[in-house]
């Protein structure tokens, strides 16, 4: 083991100016070793650019970082990594075309002889102790295109570690982690702190944060807003400071009783899946929650259902009535949405105005003479704004400018526009701040209650249980229980995702 | 119009009062209608290719198109004797086939543009060289068709009629591509195709088309070309072609990885290309060093463009933080 370094790093008073944003206004935060600090704040609050002005990718417009009693105006990469501040990036940064000795000496590999080849026996055998360290599975020789997210994110860390990392930013580390996984991940952290490395830990999900930080930093429009420290890291008092308001309970009911199903799906199979079929109804008016661990095969069914992807069999009723859907264009004339998981891959195009992306699914309703009216695109887009209370002043603005929160808006925009009969959320507030979530339910409960069916996919174990009339949960592309509200139980949701049977209640 | 339409205009007017300064005979009436008569044959390929690189994807085999089709056109009217409407009909015909073939390969067995156009580059002019056995194509001495001739290298007001079919096609696909339904998906494809794709869009056929957009278009150049030049010489005719649509597009704003583009903008590229090759001529800078100076000025153009975009988000953030300091 190597000895680290002591770090004593302070951010003082820290701006970063874009045109027509104030990204941070005087924001000061300090690290010393074998600490764990939680950055926590709404999306748009400011980690992201403060997290890169330590590393390195965004200049200050003012302020300073003292590193070890040395001032800086700046730092730039390279000062970034002699200072030992190393990244584990929400988007992993591996390359899956190589090995994973060869990942964590990227950019320092090992070389000998006159020619100056590679000594990939050397480095293997450097990376081996690196990797005992983070506790992974995986070889120095495995490919990195065989290994999990979560052992991707293993071997981040041991490539910090390799560069004698003194500070570990994690961004979202557990966004797509499955429960075991994220355990695992919360146990390395604590091998880190006891090795005497600082771990800078963002997350949303505050159960992780309560559980595993020293102290919390919560930013809000870019200022700092408060720091709690490890006895007052309280779900509660989190969100409090967050939001800067308590946030209500979750669940609304719904205010007629749904009867009647809306959208039924039977002997589905997808493809990953070929021997299960999943069927499962949902009714005209009511919010579905489907659950599962990831992997279970819900975001495939989903797009499968949607025509996104292919199926391999199974029907699909629509008010009763059989319709066929082989493609997103026939289940978009059947009434039928879906708000994909990546919003930014599937969900809206970031660099088209926000009154292009709303009118994009029936552009053709906005023509005469097979010309495209804009006027009456803004006329649309402007109404969607004013009722989803999407935050811009102007729907010409791109997409790309706004909040994850208000880019959902826009993609739900697209749909509510037109006449939804059912529509599928996936994952529909991941990456989502506090506040916008809450809007995100109402809008999905208003949905229902107009007699639309919802159907909502989340990992998100609060969200699912906080906002859905009825639960099914998925495993393995099968449909392994159903809970009615009065069964809800996070160990309930949790024993039928793992495939365990429910005693009868 | 946007701002890089406008810039390329000033570029265009301030080169041309160069070369007009150095030599008054670039602005004699007829410098002016031979340039405007190689920039309509330029320009109507070059928009189809705009429409391809738009999507994302590229074409690399409208010179060799142009040579095939070039010749098959003055085979068939000068040695087969087909009505020339006819004629003209086949080779747009062909030019569909052409575009639907590249773009099915395209979408439906998922290759790549550049392999696939690539191939099509080497099989055309293969097929071209194959059939005419390398010998030059021609029409008979002495035969003449006055409106065919009329049609393609005629002049009206000294506007060769070349010029005019290109503004013709540049205004009716300004239109598709910045007014219709199809234009709009087009450049959603190109930008985010898995978005487009969930939204309903049926990306294939958009992509499709604009193969088949670009095929006909160098169809119709083919025409035009092969009347221009009488006779088409196989092996030479058309070559590196794509290259000069592809600068045309690029210098008129379009980016290679699709989603973003105006007609406009590639008719003014298509001009600045055509004005390069006419200071060539007019300042006495020897024609070998004909490519030198397009490169050269395109690769000027391009690093001005970005340079002038730094320097407005540049701008843009000391407003703000000018606004920020202000109590």
């Amino acid at each position: 083991m190597s000895a680290v370094h002591g770090l004593d790093l302070r951010l003082e008073g820290v701006t970063k100016v874009y045109p027509g944003v104030v990204a941070l206004n005087d924001v000061s935060l300090q690290i010393q070793a074998g600490e764990v600090v939680g950055l926590l704040g709404e999306n748009g609050a400011g980690k992201s650019t403060l997290m890169k002005i330590l590393g390195g990718l965004i200049t200050p417009t003012s302020g300073k970082i003292i590193l070890d009693g040395q001032q800086y105006d700046a730092f730039d990469v390279k000062q970034s990594q002699q200072a030992g501040i190393a990244f584990v990036h929400q988007e992993l940064n591996v390359f899956d075309n190589m090995d994973v000795s060869a990942n964590i000496f990227l950019g320092r590999e090992v070389v000998r002889g006159p020619l100056r080849l590679t000594d990939r026996k050397a480095m293997n055998k450097m990376a081996e102790p690196l990797i005992e360290r983070v506790g992974a599975p995986f070889k120095p020789e495995t490919p990195v295109s065989t290994l999990s997210l979560a052992e991707r994110q293993l071997l981040e860390i041991a490539k910090a570690l390799a560069m004698n990392a003194r500070l570990v930013i994690m961004d979202e580390p557990t966004s797509s982690l499955t429960l075991s996984e994220t355990n695992m991940l919360l146990k390395v952290i604590a091998d880190l702190k006891a090795q005497g490395i600082a771990v800078v830990y963002i997350s949303h999900r505050l159960s992780e944060v309560e559980e595993c930080v020293d102290r919390a930093v919560v930013l809000r429009d870019g200022r700092n807003v408060g720091e709690l420290e490890r006895d007052a890291v309280t779900h509660d008092a989190m969100i409090r400071m967050m939001i800067g308001r308590e946030l209500k309970a979750l669940y609304t009911p719904p205010s007629v009783p749904a009867t009647k199903p809306i959208l039924s799906v039977k002997n589905f199979a997808i493809k990953s899946k070929p021997d299960r079929t999943a069927g499962f109804d949902v009714m005209a008016g009511e919010i579905l929650g489907v659950a599962g661990l990831i992997g279970a095969g819900r975001t495939e069914l989903a797009e499968a259902i949607f025509g996104a992807s292919d199926k391999l069999g199974g029907e699909i009723l629509i008010d009763g009535r059989k319709v066929e859907i082989n493609s997103p264009a026939d289940a978009i004339a059947a009434g039928l949405y879906l708000v994909p998981e990546d919003r930014k891959r599937a969900g809206l195009i970031l660099e088209f105005p926000i009154l292009e992306n709303v009118t994009m699914a029936n552009l053709q309703a906005f023509t005469s003479c097979g010309l495209v009216s804009r006027k009456r695109q803004i006329a649309v887009a402007e109404a969607q704004r004013t009722t989803l209370a999407i935050k811009t002043h102007d729907v010409r603005r791109v997409a790309n400018e706004m909040s994850g929160g208000n880019q959902q808006k826009v993609v739900l925009a697209k749909w509510l526009s037109m006449d939804p009969k059912v529509i599928i959320f996936d994952e529909p507030t991941r990456g989502i701040d506090v506040g916008a979530k809450a809007e995100i339910y109402g809008l999905m409960r208003s949905l229902a209650d107009r007699g639309v069916g919802v159907m909502m996919i989340s990992s998100d174990m609060e969200e699912v249980i906080g906002v859905s009339d009825r639960i099914v949960v998925m495993k393995d592309g099968l449909i392994t229980g159903e809970l009615p509200r009065f069964r809800f139980s996070e160990s309930n949701v949790l024993n039928l995702a793992v495939g365990k049977v429910l005693e009868e209640a | 119009m946007q701002k890089k339409d406008i810039g390329l205009g000033i570029l265009i007017i301030v080169v041309g009062a160069i070369v007009y300064m150095r030599n008054p005979l670039f602005l004699s009436p007829i410098n002016l209608g031979n340039t405007a008569n190689l920039i309509g044959l330029f320009g109507l390929f070059a928009i189809g290719q705009g429409f391809v690189i738009m999507t994302g994807g590229i074409d690399l085999s409208v010179g060799s198109v142009i040579a095939l089709l070039g010749v098959l056109f003055v085979d068939m009217v000068g040695k087969f004797g087909v009505p020339w409407p006819l004629a003209m009909a086949i080779i747009i015909g062909l030019g569909v086939l052409i575009g639907l073939a590249h773009g099915i390969l395209i979408t439906r067995f998922r290759l790549q543009p550049f392999v696939v156009t690539l191939c099509g580059l080497l099989i055309y002019r293969g097929i071209a060289r194959g059939y005419t056995a390398e010998s030059t194509a021609g029409f008979p001495f002495g035969s003449s068709y006055p409106q065919l001739e009329w049609l393609t290298i005629g002049r009206s007001f000294g506007v060769p009629h070349s010029f005019l079919a290109m503004l013709i096609v540049a205004a009716v696909m300004w239109v598709v591509l910045h007014h219709t339904v199809f234009g709009r998906h087009l450049c959603a494809v190109g930008k985010n195709e898995e978005a487009a794709r969930f939204s309903g869009i049926n990306t294939r056929f958009v992509t499709v088309m604009a193969y088949v957009i670009c095929a006909v278009l160098a169809s119709i150049a083919a025409i035009y070309f092969a009347m221009f030049t009488k006779s088409v010489q196989p092996s030479s005719h058309g070559n590196f072609y794509e290259l000069y649509a592809i600068a045309a597009a690029v210098l008129g704003g379009c980016s290679l990885r699709g989603g973003e583009g105006s007609v406009i903008g590639i008719v003014l590229g298509a001009v600045l290309l055509q004005e390069l090759q006419n200071l060539v001529n007019l300042l006495g800078i020897p024609s070998s060093l004909n490519f030198a100076v397009m490169g050269a000025v395109i690769l000027l153009g391009v690093l001005a463009d970005q340079q002038f975009a730094s320097y407005r988000t540049r701008k843009n953030t000391e407003r703000a933080l000018g606004l920020l300091q202000k109590p």
